[in-house]
């Protein structure tokens, strides 16, 4: 990141206020909480995803957008009180389930990235404030 | 979007913690759907009570947000919860699920919500004016309020619902915007719908050819009160249609579209059979969406007498019940062997695994016999359902 000093910026939509910067994780399929995600470890659990088994805690979550149940919303947030919910997430069309998730639960959020652009991004920084992400 | 000096202090917290992130909610809700602005609703009907589907996550935030969250719609009130609140002992619940599901309303009841557990708030007393802006969850509740009353509300979730309840606002956009609530589609019904399984059967065709696009519904010269509530429960359940329209029956007036489709008696036979996994059945189930008063009378003078040999229930809001006790109703059907379950429904009672065959009038209980219980199920009138119960 920052490579030189120089820092890319992508500009998109606040959905939820807050900062993050850490590690990325990169999913090119949606994601469904509920039922998709173990709310007790944070582990992908949903059969056939391409990031099944893998831990989403303290990640930036980047993702095209949420499906599923509205109870995906809870899920994300009992994940949070569990102290294993992403960082932060960024998605490229947020709808209601995880817009209202992230809301409830204090995770910085926005939407309306080109994600495509960081799917080879290991480290970034999101200000959701400032509707931006920065690597 | 542009907001208020009002709306700008809810979000800056001047109101509270709770009153912030539901503000935050409905903005972010806003943006998604390019709405210009909040608007004022002054009906909401919220759902996601059950524990069963909101689990521990859903009661823990509900006790967070009833820290310092007020509603500021007085006439909010509430889906059906996980039991019967008076009952639940008789009921074979589980007393861990039941003391959650208390606290699920006691909170709800601390922040000012009126915790009616029902799916027919239109039955107890929250009837939205005509053209009034509402913000209602609970899909065949919805359906009603935009068909059959003509008030104006978006599907909204639990936790949006209750986001306009607590600020008094919803984001205008979708179904509170005149123009977006024409049809789309012109349903012609060659078929003489008798029942309220041919209502339900009417839902499932309609809500699987059109998904959720608004249809005029055509050839249905009369509907009661029961047969236009299993209408309203198939189609959202089948179809998530979220408004539709009756020819001479509902109230707005719209413009007959082109796209044309037609449901004759055979559609009709054919989406009734579909829902029949069994001949063999331990449950009887009425009340999808919850009985009206009409609906028990009519069960009482069936039963009168007589004693069922499976386990029958009618599932009801608390208050019909309460006028079923004062009519002598109730009585007539407990000495039958029938029991009530009030306050909860058979889609969100922890009921899987209780029973094999179910046996129902209602289209959108099979659905979810089916899937979230795993029951056999039968859809039938509410004659056969009474003659299976008493041989």
């Amino acid at each position: 990141m920052h490579k030189g000093g120089f820092k890319l910026i992508l500009k998109g939509r606040k959905i939820s206020s807050g900062k993050a910067e850490g590690e990325c994780l990169f999913s090119e399929q949606p994601i469904s909480f509920f039922g998709g995600i173990d709310p007790d470890t944070g582990i992908i659990i949903e059969k056939g995803h391409p990031l099944e088994g893998v831990n989403i805690a303290g990640k930036i979550l980047i993702f095209p957008h949420g499906k599923g149940s509205t109870v995906g919303s809870y899920t994300i947030y009992r994940l949070k009180k569990n102290k294993k919910a992403p960082a932060a997430m960024i998605l490229k069309e947020c709808e209601t389930i995880v817009a209202i998730g992230a809301i409830i639960s204090e995770i910085p959020c926005i939407d309306k990235i080109k994600i495509e652009k960081l799917n080879k991004i290991t480290m970034l920084k999101v200000d959701a404030d400032k509707a931006v992400v920065i690597f | 979007m542009k907001l208020s000096k009002e709306e700008k202090e809810y979000l800056e917290g001047k109101h509270g913690n709770a009153a912030k992130k539901a503000m935050e909610i409905l903005v972010a809700l806003g943006k998604i759907y390019s709405a210009k602005r909040l608007i004022t609703v002054d009906s909401v009907q919220i759902s996601g009570v059950s524990y069963h589907t909101i689990g521990d996550a859903g009661l823990e935030l509900l006790e967070d947000l009833a820290k310092d969250g007020k509603i500021k719609v007085p006439l909010t009130t509430l889906n059906p919860a996980g039991i019967d609140i008076e009952n639940w002992q008789c009921l074979g619940i589980d007393k861990n699920f039941a003391e959650k599901q208390q606290r699920i309303l006691s909170a709800f009841k601390k922040i000012g919500v009126i915790v009616s557990c029902t799916c027919t708030p239109y039955l107890i007393g929250n009837i939205p004016k005509y053209g009034s802006h509402i913000a209602w969850s609970e899909s065949s509740a919805v359906c009603f309020a935009n068909s059959i009353i003509g008030a104006r509300t978006n599907r909204e979730s639990g936790l949006s619902s209750l986001a306009s309840a607590i600020t008094g606002k919803t984001p205008d956009y979708g179904l509170h915007i005149e123009k977006n609530r024409k049809p789309k589609y012109l349903v012609e019904v060659k078929a003489n719908l008798t029942d309220i399984t041919d209502f339900g059967a009417l839902g499932k065709i309609i809500g699987e050819k059109i998904g959720g696009e608004i249809p005029l519904i055509r050839g249905i010269s009369d509907a009661d009160l029961d047969e236009l509530k299993s209408l309203c429960a198939s189609i959202a359940t089948f179809g998530g249609t979220a408004l539709f329209h009756i020819k001479d029956l509902t109230p707005e007036k719209v413009k007959a579209p082109k796209k044309k489709l037609y449901i004759t008696s055979a559609d009709i036979e054919k989406a009734k059979n579909s829902f029949f996994d069994t001949n063999e059945y331990d449950f009887i189930a009425i009340g999808c969406p919850h009985a009206s008063i009409t609906e028990i009378q009519q069960i009482a003078s069936a039963l009168d007498g007589k004693m069922v040999k499976k386990e029958f229930w009618v599932f009801c809001a608390r208050p019909v019940k309460k006028i079923s006790d004062l009519m002598g109703y109730t009585e007539v059907i407990e000495k039958a062997g029938a029991r009530f379950a009030c306050d909860t429904c058979m889609a969100v009672a922890p009921l899987k695994g209780r029973f094999n065959g179910m046996i129902t009038n209602s289209a959108k209980a099979c659905f979810y016999g089916r899937g979230s219980n795993n029951f056999k199920v039968r859809l039938a009138t509410l004659e056969e359902c009474i003659k299976v119960a008493l041989n």
